[in-house]
């Protein structure tokens, strides 16, 4: 499609979205194929003589005090940290797009029930409700934290999508399209939501931002993707305790989350200018 | 003459927030018979383009048709329909132009897309045949190279060419009535001429009825088998293209002569209309072109009905008592 191909060549025409981009592409390439590469995250190779050892060209990211290899852990963490995300966003964007597009093409009373009970759960701070309710259980399975993730995360999406039905109702082909005897399913589908899409996508790229730093935040307070599996922010509750002699096994999945979040937030800047009319 | 429409005291009401209602199109009648064009002329503001979204059943809520109203398409009451029977006419047979063709296609998919969308709403054919019809609409509307702008976005066609396009997604359904919205307002001259042309030959070519809505009579003139001028949610004077404009009747049509400039005659000092049309709101008792009148008398305080000054010509003015 002409119009896609264009987004991506203005995508790639700044060097922010350039920079983010290439990034996002080569971990995700890293995720699928690195683990078959490097060394098993979950062996440990020798408690006595490798534990926290120091980057050396076996282990160019040393290993922790498992004596497990720290790259190894920082990929397959990518791995877990991207297919959360991934599924998360999807997850919200489905349902804030899905409330939004109802709210704003039927206005009135739905509209003002369900905006009312968005603003009461907006009110309320994600981490703290995430954090309720993961306390509770004694052991959260992974798909449960991405249901969990993905279905406190449609909010504002919504709103979002809403204020764009709201001004997209009003253009004139929506209503040339209702002249036309275009079915209600049709114009909810074509007119309204693909021309929303842009606004929607860069809330997705900065909603992956936003998940992976979530994901990490909770891992980190053990509450999140649990041990053995590796996380980013569960490598750093890890390497808590030898912060100060083995600094590489924090120091690593750090640089890994930070240079996540921020090619997450390049790209969804640059998308946002490339998708936006009045810049072109 | 077969009769394709049939309006019989259309009044289009909105409400207010005291709980009383005002009714910017109140009592239009008309009617429009296959292969012919009726041109409804007025103002910004006077009604007309409401009218033509009523048709449709296309009047923006709050507002709604009131009851007692009538619009027969045929032997359909249109006032009667809902639901999918309602989408089945809405294309089918009454198509609609509007006016800014910048705003009228959505930019995000390709017009051969758009028009055949029009196709599959009412035909049930596969989506290569879909696209079939798309391109011989695009022919028909004088679009040069049609297949290359068959996958041609909006943005990439002039304006011009894009109300080819609405006037091709218009014909896509194959509709009995075209309604075409101030179609010209946004285009140059030179454009407005061509998009012209071309309704007038589709009209031809297909028997359609045309409801050509215009502020201009310039575009009236040469186009429109009949007129009628409205004013403030009424039909103010209905007639004989020629027949208006060899004898404008009402105080209001005259004014709107007056105000036009000529190219043949002598030179003249062009009288305006007075003051400004009022909001419904401000509407007065009796009759509406009362303030502005030049020629208001004391029984001009009571509202006047529609009164034939002539054969096949009226017009709501309590003048008409004398010429007759």
């Amino acid at each position: 499609m002409t119009a896609a191909a264009e987004a991506l060549r203005q995508l790639f025409g700044t060097p922010r979205g350039r920079a983010g981009a290439s990034f996002l592409a080569f971990l995700v390439l890293l995720a699928l194929v690195g683990p078959l590469l490097l060394p098993d995250p979950f062996r440990q190779f020798d408690l006595i003589e490798l534990a926290n050892a120091p980057p050396s060209a076996d282990h160019p990211f040393g290993t922790d005090q498992l004596s497990r290899d720290v790259l190894s852990r920082v990929v397959s963490g990518a791995r877990v940290s991207l297919a959360v995300a991934a599924i998360a966003v999807a997850l919200s964007v489905t349902l804030g797009a899905g409330v939004g597009l109802v709210a704003g093409y039927w206005g009135g009373a739905v509209d003002a029930t369900l905006m009312r009970l968005v603003d009461g759960a907006l009110a309320v701070p994600r981490l703290f409700l995430l954090l309720l309710v993961l306390a509770v259980p004694e052991r959260v399975p992974l798909l449960a934290l991405i249901l969990l993730i993905g279905t406190t995360g449609w909010f504002a999406t919504s709103r979002l999508v809403r204020a764009e039905v709201l001004r997209l109702r009003e253009e004139t082909f929506v209503h040339a399209a209702e002249a036309l005897g275009a079915s209600r399913r049709r114009i909810i589908f074509r007119h309204l939501l693909v021309n929303a899409a842009g606004p929607l996508l860069v809330a997705a790229t900065l909603g992956v931002g936003d998940v992976i730093l979530l994901e990490a935040g909770l891992s980190f307070l053990g509450l999140g993707v649990q041990p053995p599996t590796p996380s980013w922010g569960g490598m750093i509750l890890d390497a808590r305790p030898v912060l100060e002699t083995a600094p590489w096994v924090g120091i690593f999945p750090g640089i890994a989350i930070t240079l996540t979040v921020l090619a997450t937030n390049l790209v969804g800047d640059a998308l946002s200018d490339a998708l936006d009319p009045r810049g072109a | 003459m077969t009769r394709v429409l049939d309006v019989c005291d259309l009044r289009v009401s909105f409400p207010t927030a005291d709980g009383s209602r005002l009714h910017p199109v109140d009592g239009v009648s008309f009617s429009l018979d296959r292969g012919e064009t009726l041109a409804l002329v007025g103002e910004s503001g006077c009604g007309k383009s409401l009218t033509s979204l009523a048709l449709l059943r296309l009047v923006p809520p709050p507002g709604r048709v009131d009851p007692g109203s009538g619009i027969r398409l045929g032997d359909t009451d249109v006032l009667a329909l809902e639901g999918e029977a309602l989408r089945r006419i809405r294309g089918r047979r009454i198509g609609m132009i509007f006016q800014d063709p910048m705003t009228s296609l959505n930019p995000v998919f390709t017009v051969g897309a758009q028009i055949a969308e029009g196709v599959r709403a009412h035909f049930p054919v596969s989506k290569s045949e879909a696209r079939e019809r798309a391109l011989r609409l695009l022919q028909e509307v004088g679009i040069p190279d049609p297949s290359a702008r068959l996958d041609a976005y909006p943005h990439q066609l002039s304006g011009g060419m894009r109300q080819r396009v609405m006037i091709a997604i218009a014909l896509s359904a194959e509709p009995d009535i075209l309604v075409a919205d101030e179609p010209t307002t946004a285009l140059d001259v030179t454009v407005q001429a061509q998009i012209l042309e071309v309704l007038d030959q589709l009209r031809r070519s297909r028997g359609m009825a045309v409801l050509l809505i215009t502020h201009d009579l310039g575009i009236v003139a040469g186009r429109a088998d009949r007129v009628a001028v409205m004013y403030a949610g009424q039909i103010v004077e209905e007639a004989a293209t020629p027949d208006l404009f060899a004898r404008p009747s009402h105080p209001y049509t005259q004014g709107l002569f007056a105000s036009v400039p000529r190219i043949t005659g002598p030179v003249r000092r062009l009288t305006p209309i007075r003051g400004t049309v009022p909001p419904p709101v401000a509407w007065p008792a009796g009759c509406r072109f009362r303030p502005r009148c030049p020629q208001a008398f004391e029984q001009c305080e009571l509202p006047p009905g529609l009164r034939p000054v002539g054969s096949g010509h009226s017009m709501r003015c309590w003048l008409a008592e004398e010429s007759s």
